[in-house]
Protein backbone atom coordinates (compact mmCIF):
# COMPACT_ATOMS: atom_id res chain seq x y z
CA UNK A 1 0.00 0.00 0.00
CA UNK A 2 3.08 2.15 0.88
CA UNK A 3 4.60 1.76 -2.33
CA UNK A 4 1.39 2.39 -4.41
CA UNK A 5 1.37 6.00 -2.43
CA UNK A 6 5.07 6.63 -3.60
CA UNK A 7 4.22 8.40 -7.05
CA UNK A 8 1.60 9.97 -4.93
CA UNK A 9 4.17 10.91 -2.58
CA UNK A 10 6.39 12.38 -5.06
CA UNK A 11 4.02 14.82 -7.43
CA UNK A 12 3.10 15.80 -4.10
CA UNK A 13 7.06 16.31 -3.02
CA UNK A 14 7.73 18.13 -6.55
CA UNK A 15 4.16 20.31 -6.19
CA UNK A 16 5.05 21.87 -2.15
CA UNK A 17 8.60 22.80 -4.46
CA UNK A 18 6.84 24.18 -7.41
CA UNK A 19 4.71 26.66 -4.83
CA UNK A 20 7.61 27.33 -2.33
CA UNK A 21 9.83 28.26 -5.23
CA UNK A 22 6.97 30.37 -7.05
CA UNK A 23 6.41 32.58 -3.75
CA UNK A 24 9.56 32.99 -3.66
CA UNK A 25 10.28 34.10 -6.77
CA UNK A 26 7.75 36.35 -6.57
CA UNK A 27 8.84 37.72 -2.98
CA UNK A 28 12.33 38.14 -4.55
CA UNK A 29 10.81 40.37 -7.81
CA UNK A 30 8.62 41.95 -5.60
CA UNK A 31 11.51 43.44 -3.13
CA UNK A 32 13.89 44.05 -6.28
CA UNK A 33 11.10 46.00 -7.63
CA UNK A 34 10.20 47.97 -4.49
CA UNK A 35 14.29 49.06 -4.92
CA UNK A 36 13.37 50.95 -7.81
CA UNK A 37 11.02 53.18 -5.93
CA UNK A 38 12.58 53.61 -2.67
CA UNK A 39 15.91 55.32 -2.09
CA UNK A 40 19.30 54.00 -1.49
CA UNK A 41 20.23 53.83 -5.58
CA UNK A 42 23.14 52.12 -7.01
CA UNK A 43 23.96 53.74 -10.39
CA UNK A 44 27.38 52.58 -10.61
CA UNK A 45 25.95 49.00 -10.65
CA UNK A 46 23.85 50.18 -12.87
CA UNK A 47 26.16 51.12 -15.16
CA UNK A 48 28.11 47.97 -15.29
CA UNK A 49 24.63 45.84 -15.44
CA UNK A 50 23.75 48.41 -18.64
CA UNK A 51 27.25 47.67 -20.35
CA UNK A 52 27.11 43.76 -19.41
CA UNK A 53 24.00 43.57 -21.08
CA UNK A 54 24.06 46.46 -23.28
CA UNK A 55 27.08 47.34 -24.84
CA UNK A 56 29.09 43.86 -24.59
CA UNK A 57 26.02 41.93 -26.12
CA UNK A 58 26.14 44.17 -29.24
CA UNK A 59 28.80 42.00 -31.30
CA UNK A 60 26.87 38.96 -30.83
CA UNK A 61 23.37 40.74 -32.00
CA UNK A 62 24.49 42.12 -34.55
CA UNK A 63 26.15 38.98 -35.79
CA UNK A 64 22.68 37.16 -35.12
CA UNK A 65 20.50 40.24 -36.61
CA UNK A 66 22.82 40.43 -39.95
CA UNK A 67 23.13 36.71 -40.84
CA UNK A 68 19.41 36.16 -39.60
CA UNK A 69 18.17 39.16 -42.09
CA UNK A 70 20.58 37.40 -45.11
CA UNK A 71 18.94 34.37 -44.69
CA UNK A 72 15.97 35.37 -44.63
CA UNK A 73 15.84 36.98 -47.52
CA UNK A 74 17.53 33.64 -49.20
CA UNK A 75 14.69 31.86 -48.20
CA UNK A 76 12.01 34.13 -48.74
CA UNK A 77 12.83 34.40 -52.34
CA UNK A 78 13.71 30.62 -52.17
CA UNK A 79 9.59 30.06 -51.16
CA UNK A 80 8.28 33.26 -53.06
CA UNK A 81 9.56 32.44 -56.36
CA UNK A 82 7.68 29.60 -56.79
CA UNK A 83 4.46 32.44 -56.80
CA UNK A 84 6.11 35.18 -58.44
CA UNK A 85 5.53 36.82 -54.96
CA UNK A 86 9.61 37.73 -54.68
CA UNK A 87 8.91 41.38 -54.74
CA UNK A 88 7.44 40.63 -51.27
CA UNK A 89 10.99 40.18 -49.61
CA UNK A 90 11.15 43.75 -48.27
CA UNK A 91 7.84 43.26 -45.82
CA UNK A 92 8.87 39.83 -45.19
CA UNK A 93 11.89 40.41 -43.73
CA UNK A 94 11.16 43.66 -42.16
CA UNK A 95 8.13 42.19 -39.85
CA UNK A 96 9.45 39.28 -39.46
CA UNK A 97 12.47 40.99 -37.71
CA UNK A 98 10.67 44.05 -36.06
CA UNK A 99 8.07 41.71 -34.53
CA UNK A 100 9.40 38.59 -34.06
CA UNK A 101 12.98 37.54 -35.29
CA UNK A 102 14.49 40.29 -33.62
CA UNK A 103 13.07 40.43 -30.08
CA UNK A 104 13.07 36.74 -29.84
CA UNK A 105 16.64 35.46 -31.16
CA UNK A 106 18.51 39.00 -29.44
CA UNK A 107 16.48 37.57 -26.00
CA UNK A 108 18.24 34.24 -26.40
CA UNK A 109 21.78 35.52 -27.27
CA UNK A 110 21.35 37.43 -24.53
CA UNK A 111 20.21 35.17 -22.18
CA UNK A 112 23.07 33.05 -23.02
CA UNK A 113 25.45 35.54 -22.63
CA UNK A 114 24.49 38.54 -19.97
CA UNK A 115 22.09 35.48 -17.98
CA UNK A 116 24.64 33.15 -17.60
CA UNK A 117 27.16 35.39 -16.47
CA UNK A 118 24.49 37.50 -13.90
CA UNK A 119 24.26 33.62 -12.23
CA UNK A 120 27.38 32.76 -12.26
CA UNK A 121 28.79 36.01 -10.39
CA UNK A 122 25.81 36.41 -7.94
CA UNK A 123 26.20 32.58 -7.39
CA UNK A 124 29.91 32.90 -6.99
CA UNK A 125 28.92 35.48 -4.70
CA UNK A 126 26.51 33.42 -2.43
CA UNK A 127 28.88 30.55 -2.27
CA UNK A 128 31.82 32.62 -1.26
CA UNK A 129 29.84 34.52 1.58
CA UNK A 130 29.98 38.30 -0.32
CA UNK A 131 25.96 38.21 -0.23
CA UNK A 132 26.22 37.63 3.86
CA UNK A 133 28.91 39.93 3.37
CA UNK A 134 26.86 42.69 2.24
CA UNK A 135 24.34 41.92 4.64
CA UNK A 136 26.40 43.11 7.39
CA UNK A 137 27.49 46.34 5.77
CA UNK A 138 23.93 47.90 5.70
CA UNK A 139 23.30 46.77 2.59
CA UNK A 140 19.81 45.15 1.27
CA UNK A 141 21.91 42.58 -0.94
CA UNK A 142 18.55 42.65 -2.95
CA UNK A 143 18.51 46.02 -3.98
CA UNK A 144 22.18 46.65 -4.30
CA UNK A 145 22.86 43.49 -6.61
CA UNK A 146 19.40 42.63 -8.63
CA UNK A 147 17.37 46.17 -8.69
CA UNK A 148 20.14 47.72 -11.52
CA UNK A 149 20.47 44.64 -13.29
CA UNK A 150 16.42 44.37 -13.70
CA UNK A 151 16.24 48.32 -14.84
CA UNK A 152 19.33 47.73 -17.17
CA UNK A 153 17.71 44.55 -18.47
CA UNK A 154 14.54 46.24 -19.48
CA UNK A 155 16.54 49.55 -21.05
CA UNK A 156 19.06 47.45 -22.59
CA UNK A 157 17.40 45.18 -24.60
CA UNK A 158 15.09 47.30 -26.28
CA UNK A 159 18.15 49.01 -27.65
CA UNK A 160 20.08 46.31 -28.63
CA UNK A 161 16.57 44.93 -30.13
CA UNK A 162 16.50 48.43 -32.23
CA UNK A 163 20.07 47.97 -33.31
CA UNK A 164 19.25 44.33 -34.07
CA UNK A 165 16.23 45.50 -36.74
CA UNK A 166 18.15 47.99 -38.56
CA UNK A 167 21.32 45.24 -38.75
CA UNK A 168 18.70 42.88 -39.75
CA UNK A 169 17.22 44.69 -42.43
CA UNK A 170 20.58 45.75 -43.70
CA UNK A 171 21.32 42.08 -44.05
CA UNK A 172 17.96 41.52 -46.10
CA UNK A 173 18.75 44.29 -48.26
CA UNK A 174 22.53 43.66 -49.33
CA UNK A 175 21.17 39.98 -50.05
CA UNK A 176 18.40 41.29 -52.03
CA UNK A 177 19.95 43.76 -53.78
CA UNK A 178 23.42 41.81 -54.50
CA UNK A 179 22.20 38.66 -55.70
CA UNK A 180 18.53 38.74 -56.44
CA UNK A 181 18.70 42.44 -58.39
CA UNK A 182 16.33 44.51 -56.49
CA UNK A 183 17.16 48.23 -56.94
CA UNK A 184 17.91 49.62 -53.77
CA UNK A 185 15.61 52.06 -53.81
CA UNK A 186 12.74 50.02 -54.65
CA UNK A 187 14.06 47.71 -51.88
CA UNK A 188 13.87 50.46 -49.07
CA UNK A 189 10.71 51.97 -50.58
CA UNK A 190 8.91 48.16 -49.88
CA UNK A 191 10.13 48.23 -46.85
CA UNK A 192 9.28 51.24 -45.13
CA UNK A 193 5.75 51.35 -46.98
CA UNK A 194 4.59 48.08 -44.91
CA UNK A 195 6.46 48.85 -41.87
CA UNK A 196 3.74 50.20 -39.28
CA UNK A 197 4.95 51.78 -35.83
CA UNK A 198 3.04 48.96 -34.46
CA UNK A 199 5.14 46.47 -35.90
CA UNK A 200 8.55 48.03 -34.20
CA UNK A 201 6.60 48.94 -30.79
CA UNK A 202 5.55 45.65 -30.19
CA UNK A 203 8.93 44.39 -30.96
CA UNK A 204 10.30 46.41 -28.60
CA UNK A 205 7.73 46.16 -25.50
CA UNK A 206 8.63 42.50 -25.90
CA UNK A 207 12.11 42.78 -25.68
CA UNK A 208 11.42 45.22 -22.62
CA UNK A 209 9.83 42.36 -21.05
CA UNK A 210 12.36 39.72 -22.18
CA UNK A 211 15.13 42.13 -20.84
CA UNK A 212 13.32 41.69 -17.37
CA UNK A 213 12.95 38.01 -17.55
CA UNK A 214 16.28 37.42 -18.40
CA UNK A 215 18.29 39.33 -15.39
CA UNK A 216 15.25 38.31 -13.11
CA UNK A 217 16.18 34.40 -14.08
CA UNK A 218 20.08 34.76 -13.82
CA UNK A 219 19.57 37.11 -10.64
CA UNK A 220 16.88 34.31 -8.98
CA UNK A 221 19.03 31.55 -10.27
CA UNK A 222 22.50 32.79 -8.95
CA UNK A 223 21.16 34.30 -5.58
CA UNK A 224 19.74 30.76 -4.32
CA UNK A 225 22.60 29.07 -5.60
CA UNK A 226 24.37 26.14 -2.68
CA UNK A 227 27.23 24.32 -2.59
CA UNK A 228 30.06 25.44 -4.24
CA UNK A 229 30.94 25.14 -7.88
CA UNK A 230 28.47 22.50 -9.02
CA UNK A 231 25.93 24.76 -7.41
CA UNK A 232 27.02 27.70 -9.07
CA UNK A 233 27.12 26.07 -12.49
CA UNK A 234 23.77 24.24 -12.22
CA UNK A 235 22.41 27.79 -11.18
CA UNK A 236 23.72 29.21 -14.75
CA UNK A 237 22.26 26.77 -16.55
CA UNK A 238 18.68 26.81 -14.83
CA UNK A 239 18.61 30.47 -15.25
CA UNK A 240 19.53 30.25 -18.90
CA UNK A 241 17.17 27.01 -19.51
CA UNK A 242 14.59 29.27 -17.55
CA UNK A 243 14.95 32.46 -19.62
CA UNK A 244 14.74 31.05 -22.88
CA UNK A 245 11.70 28.64 -22.27
CA UNK A 246 9.92 32.14 -20.73
CA UNK A 247 11.22 34.07 -23.54
CA UNK A 248 9.96 31.90 -25.95
CA UNK A 249 6.58 31.24 -24.07
CA UNK A 250 5.80 35.39 -23.54
CA UNK A 251 6.91 35.50 -27.15
CA UNK A 252 3.39 33.61 -28.02
CA UNK A 253 1.33 35.31 -25.25
CA UNK A 254 2.27 39.05 -26.24
CA UNK A 255 2.15 38.14 -29.90
CA UNK A 256 -1.75 37.03 -28.79
CA UNK A 257 -2.26 40.05 -26.97
CA UNK A 258 -1.08 42.73 -29.27
CA UNK A 259 -1.78 40.89 -33.12
CA UNK A 260 -4.82 39.12 -32.07
CA UNK A 261 -6.88 40.89 -29.38
CA UNK B 1 29.24 44.43 40.84
CA UNK B 2 29.55 43.22 37.29
CA UNK B 3 29.21 44.77 34.52
CA UNK B 4 26.10 43.54 32.47
CA UNK B 5 26.89 41.81 29.41
CA UNK B 6 27.58 43.24 26.31
CA UNK B 7 26.17 40.03 24.45
CA UNK B 8 24.22 37.86 26.25
CA UNK B 9 22.71 34.70 24.31
CA UNK B 10 19.73 32.87 26.10
CA UNK B 11 18.26 29.22 24.79
CA UNK B 12 19.22 29.80 21.31
CA UNK B 13 18.02 26.78 19.33
CA UNK B 14 17.92 26.72 15.20
CA UNK B 15 17.03 23.19 13.37
CA UNK B 16 17.61 22.12 9.61
CA UNK B 17 14.92 19.89 9.05
CA UNK B 18 15.44 17.07 11.62
CA UNK B 19 18.81 18.10 12.16
CA UNK B 20 19.10 19.90 15.77
CA UNK B 21 21.74 22.50 14.98
CA UNK B 22 21.90 24.56 18.26
CA UNK B 23 20.01 23.19 21.44
CA UNK B 24 19.75 25.92 23.58
CA UNK B 25 23.00 27.47 23.57
CA UNK B 26 23.95 30.05 26.52
CA UNK B 27 26.09 32.78 26.48
CA UNK B 28 27.36 35.72 27.91
CA UNK B 29 30.03 37.96 26.74
CA UNK B 30 31.34 40.86 29.50
CA UNK B 31 32.14 44.27 27.53
CA UNK B 32 35.74 44.80 26.21
CA UNK B 33 35.83 40.27 26.56
CA UNK B 34 37.49 38.78 23.75
CA UNK B 35 35.36 34.90 23.73
CA UNK B 36 36.16 32.21 21.62
CA UNK B 37 33.95 29.70 20.58
CA UNK B 38 35.49 26.13 20.13
CA UNK B 39 34.04 23.07 18.57
CA UNK B 40 34.57 20.20 15.82
CA UNK B 41 33.65 20.90 12.39
CA UNK B 42 29.73 21.12 11.76
CA UNK B 43 29.02 21.75 15.48
CA UNK B 44 27.31 25.05 14.85
CA UNK B 45 29.85 27.82 15.87
CA UNK B 46 29.19 29.27 12.13
CA UNK B 47 25.43 29.07 12.65
CA UNK B 48 25.95 31.09 16.42
CA UNK B 49 27.53 33.51 14.17
CA UNK B 50 25.37 33.95 11.44
CA UNK B 51 22.37 33.73 14.17
CA UNK B 52 24.03 36.27 15.66
CA UNK B 53 24.34 39.13 12.57
CA UNK B 54 20.95 38.41 11.61
CA UNK B 55 21.58 36.42 8.70
CA UNK B 56 19.61 32.83 9.51
CA UNK B 57 16.72 33.49 11.78
CA UNK B 58 17.19 30.95 14.84
CA UNK B 59 13.81 28.94 15.73
CA UNK B 60 13.72 30.40 19.58
CA UNK B 61 15.68 31.70 21.80
CA UNK B 62 16.76 35.24 22.80
CA UNK B 63 19.91 37.32 21.52
CA UNK B 64 20.41 40.85 23.57
CA UNK B 65 22.84 43.02 22.55
CA UNK B 66 23.47 46.18 25.38
CA UNK B 67 19.98 44.25 26.78
CA UNK B 68 17.77 44.64 24.41
CA UNK B 69 16.93 41.22 22.15
CA UNK B 70 17.20 41.89 18.59
CA UNK B 71 15.35 38.82 17.68
CA UNK B 72 11.93 40.59 18.86
CA UNK B 73 12.90 44.41 18.29
CA UNK B 74 11.50 46.30 15.74
CA UNK B 75 13.35 46.23 12.38
CA UNK B 76 14.86 49.78 12.37
CA UNK B 77 16.24 48.96 16.18
CA UNK B 78 16.88 45.79 15.40
CA UNK B 79 19.52 47.02 12.54
CA UNK B 80 20.64 49.83 14.35
CA UNK B 81 21.64 46.98 17.26
CA UNK B 82 23.19 45.24 14.53
CA UNK B 83 25.05 48.51 13.05
CA UNK B 84 27.18 47.89 15.89
CA UNK B 85 28.68 44.90 14.73
CA UNK B 86 31.65 43.96 12.67
CA UNK B 87 32.40 40.67 10.75
CA UNK B 88 35.67 38.93 9.41
CA UNK B 89 34.45 36.47 7.30
CA UNK B 90 36.16 32.99 7.01
CA UNK B 91 37.18 33.57 3.34
CA UNK B 92 37.44 37.35 3.65
CA UNK B 93 34.26 37.46 1.73
CA UNK B 94 36.00 40.86 -0.20
CA UNK B 95 34.00 41.78 -3.21
CA UNK B 96 35.75 41.00 -6.34
CA UNK B 97 34.25 43.89 -8.20
CA UNK B 98 35.09 46.27 -5.83
CA UNK B 99 38.82 47.98 -5.58
CA UNK B 100 40.38 47.53 -2.01
CA UNK B 101 39.64 50.85 -1.15
CA UNK B 102 36.41 50.68 -1.91
CA UNK B 103 35.86 46.92 0.23
CA UNK B 104 37.00 48.93 3.03
CA UNK B 105 34.74 51.66 3.18
CA UNK B 106 31.83 49.70 1.41
CA UNK B 107 29.95 49.80 5.22
CA UNK B 108 30.98 53.88 5.65
CA UNK B 109 29.79 54.71 2.50
CA UNK B 110 26.78 52.13 2.72
CA UNK B 111 25.84 54.13 6.16
CA UNK B 112 26.30 57.86 4.96
CA UNK B 113 28.99 57.98 7.54
CA UNK B 114 31.87 58.92 4.89
CA UNK B 115 31.93 60.88 1.19
CA UNK B 116 33.32 58.89 -1.42
CA UNK B 117 35.39 61.47 -1.98
CA UNK B 118 37.14 60.81 0.88
CA UNK B 119 36.92 57.77 1.35
CA UNK B 120 40.06 56.15 -0.50
CA UNK B 121 42.09 58.58 2.09
CA UNK B 122 40.17 56.70 4.82
CA UNK B 123 40.86 53.31 3.49
CA UNK B 124 44.24 54.51 3.38
CA UNK B 125 44.50 54.75 6.93
CA UNK B 126 42.42 51.86 7.72
CA UNK B 127 45.06 50.02 5.45
CA UNK B 128 47.88 51.15 7.53
CA UNK B 129 46.26 49.71 10.92
CA UNK B 130 46.18 46.30 9.27
CA UNK B 131 49.61 46.71 8.12
CA UNK B 132 49.00 47.41 4.52
CA UNK B 133 50.30 50.42 2.45
CA UNK B 134 48.89 52.71 0.06
CA UNK B 135 50.06 50.77 -2.94
CA UNK B 136 47.66 48.24 -1.80
CA UNK B 137 44.24 50.20 -2.08
CA UNK B 138 43.64 50.52 -5.71
CA UNK B 139 44.46 46.96 -6.18
CA UNK B 140 41.41 44.12 -6.47
CA UNK B 141 40.93 41.13 -4.36
CA UNK B 142 42.05 38.89 -6.93
CA UNK B 143 45.43 40.48 -7.10
CA UNK B 144 46.53 40.11 -3.32
CA UNK B 145 47.50 36.55 -1.62
CA UNK B 146 45.49 35.11 1.38
CA UNK B 147 46.86 36.49 3.65
CA UNK B 148 46.52 40.53 2.30
CA UNK B 149 42.90 39.26 1.40
CA UNK B 150 42.58 38.40 5.37
CA UNK B 151 44.32 42.18 6.36
CA UNK B 152 41.97 43.44 3.79
CA UNK B 153 38.91 41.74 5.23
CA UNK B 154 39.90 42.56 8.80
CA UNK B 155 40.36 46.13 7.98
CA UNK B 156 36.96 46.34 6.04
CA UNK B 157 35.44 44.77 9.57
CA UNK B 158 37.02 47.41 12.11
CA UNK B 159 36.92 50.54 9.58
CA UNK B 160 33.84 51.61 11.41
CA UNK B 161 35.44 51.40 14.66
CA UNK B 162 32.22 48.67 15.55
CA UNK B 163 31.84 47.81 19.43
CA UNK B 164 30.83 44.50 18.77
CA UNK B 165 33.52 41.98 16.55
CA UNK B 166 32.80 38.84 14.96
CA UNK B 167 35.73 36.20 13.67
CA UNK B 168 34.86 33.26 11.74
CA UNK B 169 37.45 31.05 11.45
CA UNK B 170 40.09 33.69 11.44
CA UNK B 171 43.06 31.69 10.41
CA UNK B 172 41.77 29.00 8.22
CA UNK B 173 43.76 28.64 4.69
CA UNK B 174 46.59 30.61 6.24
CA UNK B 175 50.25 29.16 7.29
CA UNK B 176 51.43 29.26 11.29
CA UNK B 177 52.99 32.49 10.58
CA UNK B 178 50.48 34.18 9.23
CA UNK B 179 47.82 32.93 11.34
CA UNK B 180 49.79 34.32 14.06
CA UNK B 181 50.19 37.92 12.24
CA UNK B 182 46.26 37.90 11.85
CA UNK B 183 45.51 36.67 15.49
CA UNK B 184 48.13 39.63 16.81
CA UNK B 185 46.15 41.82 14.55
CA UNK B 186 42.80 40.82 15.44
CA UNK B 187 43.92 41.78 19.58
CA UNK B 188 45.35 44.68 18.36
CA UNK B 189 42.11 46.06 17.16
CA UNK B 190 40.25 44.83 19.11
CA UNK B 191 41.96 46.32 22.10
CA UNK B 192 42.39 49.69 20.22
CA UNK B 193 38.47 49.89 19.61
CA UNK B 194 37.49 48.73 22.93
CA UNK B 195 35.63 46.02 21.30
CA UNK B 196 33.73 43.14 22.57
CA UNK B 197 34.54 40.08 20.37
CA UNK B 198 33.41 36.62 19.89
CA UNK B 199 35.54 34.27 17.91
CA UNK B 200 34.73 30.86 16.82
CA UNK B 201 37.91 28.87 15.86
CA UNK B 202 38.92 24.99 15.86
CA UNK B 203 42.48 26.17 16.27
CA UNK B 204 43.86 25.97 19.36
CA UNK B 205 47.08 28.30 19.03
CA UNK B 206 44.75 30.75 17.69
CA UNK B 207 42.12 30.75 20.47
CA UNK B 208 44.69 30.94 22.99
CA UNK B 209 46.49 34.46 21.20
CA UNK B 210 43.40 36.32 20.63
CA UNK B 211 40.54 34.71 23.44
CA UNK B 212 40.27 36.35 27.25
CA UNK B 213 38.06 33.44 27.75
CA UNK B 214 36.71 30.22 25.37
CA UNK B 215 33.51 28.25 25.38
CA UNK B 216 33.02 24.97 24.12
CA UNK B 217 30.34 24.39 21.90
CA UNK B 218 29.04 20.35 21.30
CA UNK B 219 26.06 19.30 20.81
CA UNK B 220 24.31 22.29 20.12
CA UNK B 221 25.19 23.92 23.96
CA UNK B 222 27.39 25.40 25.57
CA UNK B 223 29.15 22.70 27.34
CA UNK B 224 31.79 24.65 29.09
CA UNK B 225 33.15 28.11 29.61
CA UNK B 226 35.95 29.76 31.24
CA UNK B 227 39.02 31.98 31.39
CA UNK B 228 41.06 31.26 28.64
CA UNK B 229 44.63 30.64 30.99
CA UNK B 230 42.33 27.66 32.28
CA UNK B 231 41.07 25.72 29.48
CA UNK B 232 44.28 23.15 29.91
CA UNK B 233 42.88 22.40 33.35
CA UNK B 234 39.09 22.56 32.58
CA UNK B 235 38.55 19.01 33.62
CA UNK B 236 35.66 18.93 31.01
CA UNK B 237 36.51 15.38 29.28
CA UNK B 238 35.21 16.85 26.08
CA UNK B 239 37.43 19.97 26.16
CA UNK B 240 40.10 17.78 27.16
CA UNK B 241 39.79 15.71 23.95
CA UNK B 242 39.42 18.11 21.58
CA UNK B 243 42.04 20.44 22.86
CA UNK B 244 44.58 17.58 22.95
CA UNK B 245 43.26 16.61 19.76
CA UNK B 246 42.80 12.81 20.89
CA UNK B 247 40.95 10.42 18.92
CA UNK B 248 39.52 8.57 21.97
CA UNK B 249 37.30 10.10 24.22
CA UNK B 250 33.52 11.18 24.54
CA UNK B 251 33.17 12.41 21.61
CA UNK B 252 32.31 10.51 18.58
CA UNK B 253 33.20 11.89 15.14
CA UNK B 254 30.13 10.77 12.66
CA UNK B 255 31.97 8.54 9.88
CA UNK B 256 30.20 8.10 6.80
CA UNK B 257 30.46 4.40 5.35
Amino acid sequence: MIRLLDPVAALGRVTLTLVSVLGELGLFTASAIVGLLRPPFYPRNFSRAFAEIGFFSLPVVAMTAIFTGMVLALQTYTGFSRFAAQSAIPSVVVLSLTRELGPVLAGLMVAGRAGSAMAAEIGTMRVTDQIDALSTLATDPIRYLVTPRLLAGVIALPLLVLVADILGVAGGFLVATSRFGFSAADYLHNTQQYLHTADVTSGLIKSAVFGFTIALMGCFFGYRSRGGAQGVGSATTSAVVAASILILALDYLLTQAFFTA
Amino acid sequence: MSEPAKISIRGLRKSFGTKVVLDGVDLDVAPRTAMVVIGGSGSGKSVLLKCILGLIPPDGGQILIDGEDVLTAPTSRARALRDQIGMLFQNGALFDSESVWENVTFGLLARGLIRRSRARARAVEVLAQVGLGETVADLFPSELSGGMQKRVALARAIAAEPAIMLFDEPTTGLDPIMGAVIDGLIVDCVKRLGSTSIAITHDMASAGRIGDRIAMLFDGRIVWEGEAAEVRASGNPLVDQFINGRREGPIKMALRR
